[in-house]
């Protein structure tokens, strides 16, 4: 199954888990069983309008979904979705 | 243009100059950079007591923060000592005692759209570690109208983000995040905390970048932004695309901004007064309440380790994430006070139970901090 990376910021919306293994065959669908199981990550990923949010972006892999398919990129087994925030902390 | 290092310099800098990869013309490429360092926090202070240590010939340092005995928790190039002295100043002093071999530029102002590019002009490098998105997306916009290469790094918690932009054709700062997210959604240091080795590693993914830009060795980081946990001890890299639409030129870019509106935050020079409402309660009257014995509630919304720091005795600990399964522990008819650390958190604690038919419900102004200021100064405050 696809694995979802979830980093720190968004933790506490996730019963503090760091990674959840999700069934989906896309990162839509990936995405949308991680918000059904803890709905209060949704505001933090997702626009009222249901778009991602600007400042979040979605990597397959390595590589950003923006330059592959969007929320329709294919996910198979043995794949990493990692959501990736910013951040702005240094001192 | 320095040609040569005196006697004194080569003894300083022998282990470099044994490396055919610094060697005697890399040395000298780092005593005639120029490099600056947005920040002497967290970030900064190693990045700018290894490149002082290196012998970077000229660093410049931006800040108009003062010591803060917080600060020592990571912020190495300052001491007990300093505590109340400007940032700039005590950097200096350890930077100096380090390697008086190089000279130090001081910017003891904050970083605006009005001096970023008489600032950043003419310098080689910068290293951005700053704490807010604000001047993270002046700082970018000011490289790239500049063309100098941007060494970023970021931290939060127990996790750093690493990358260098504006280099050659890479990408920059907005490639990777067009906007910055709404004021509130992303806590800072200062609200969600840092583990204090973490900006130390960071510090130092970016310090060494910064060298090997000057040196023109290796691989740059660039377009891959270098990911660290350091609770798993993992680094992980991910690929930065540059905007399909920039190729060859920025077309994002094309002035500096009002960063505080594009961040949607107010203005810091003209702070609005907090609005004073009658559902506020200073913290010297919810000590009157409890000493006159009134029948009230006083709910603590912060997390439990917090708790664990300092507490009111008479407040109950609901931490506000868990406040919406906790409700009905509450009585909707009740008077309710609600506090945290400094206010902002029982603000959405109050309106969440208005939201949900509590009807007298009070915020306790500044938190706990106010109260350790104005009612029991034997509360620590953190």
């Amino acid at each position: 199954m696809p694995k979802i990376m979830i980093p720190t910021p968004l933790r506490q919306f996730a019963d503090k888990k760091d990674a959840m293994e999700v069934r989906g065959t896309t990162v839509g669908e990936a995405l949308a069983e991680l918000t059904a199981a803890h709905p209060d990550m949704k505001k933090n990923l997702f626009t009222d309008e249901g778009k991602l949010r600007s400042f979040v972006n979605v990597y397959v892999n390595d590589e950003d979904i923006r330059f592959l398919e969007k929320d329709k990129t294919p996910v198979a087994a043995g794949d990493t979705i990692s959501i990736v925030p910013s951040i702005a902390g240094g001192i | 243009m320095s040609a040569s290092l005196s006697n004194e310099e080569i003894g300083r800098y022998s282990r470099h100059l044994i490396m055919p990869e610094v060697g005697m013309d890399g040395q000298l490429k780092l005593k005639n950079a120029k490099v600056l360092l947005i920040g002497t926090g967290g970030l900064g202070a190693p990045v700018a007591m290894y490149l002082a240590a290196a012998g970077v010939g000229k660093l410049g340092l931006v800040d108009f923060d003062t010591v803060d005995v917080s600060n020592l928790q990571r912020q190495i190039i300052h001491g007990t000592k300093d505590i109340g002295k400007k940032k700039v100043d005590s950097a200096e002093e350890t930077m100096k005692d380090i390697n008086p071999f190089i000279e130090i530029v001081k910017y003891d102002v904050p970083l605006t759209s009005a001096n970023a590019l008489e600032i950043l002009r003419g310098y080689d490098v910068v290293a951005d570690g700053t704490d807010n998105f604000p001047t993270r997306f002046l700082v970018n916009d000011a490289c790239v109208l500049l063309g100098i290469p941007n060494v970023y790094a970021s931290i939060f918690r127990f996790e750093g983000q690493a990358t260098v932009f504006c280099k050659d054709d890479g990408p920059c700062y907005r490639c990777l995040y067009p906007e910055p997210p709404p004021p509130g959604l992303v806590p800072s240091c200062a609200e969600g905390g840092v583990l204090g080795i973490l900006p130390g590693v960071v510090g130092l993914i970016q310090a060494t970048e910064v060298i090997k830009l000057i040196l023109g060795e290796g691989q740059p980081l660039k377009g891959r932004l270098m990911l660290y946990d350091a609770l798993a001890m993992k680094f992980r890299e991910l690929k930065i695309r540059r905007n399909p639409e920039c190729q060859g030129k920025c077309t994002v870019v094309k002035e500096l901004i009002d960063y505080q509106q594009f961040c949607g935050v107010p203005h810091q020079e003209a702070p609005l007064p907090p609005p004073v409402a009658s559902t506020d309660i200073a913290p010297q009257e919810v000590k009157q309440l409890i000493d006159s014995g009134a029948n009230f509630v006083l709910v603590d919304v912060r997390e439990p380790h917090e708790y664990q720091i300092c507490k009111i005795d008479k407040a109950k600990l609901i931490p506000l994430g868990d406040l919406p399964k906790r409700l009905d522990e509450l009585d909707k008819n009740a008077d309710i006070v609600m506090h945290c650390k400094m206010g902002g958190r029982s603000a959405k604690a109050c309106d969440l139970l208005r939201a949900s038919g509590f009807t007298r419900v009070r915020n306790m102004t500044g938190g706990i901090l106010a109260w350790a200021d104005k009612v029991d100064p034997t509360v620590p405050k953190y």
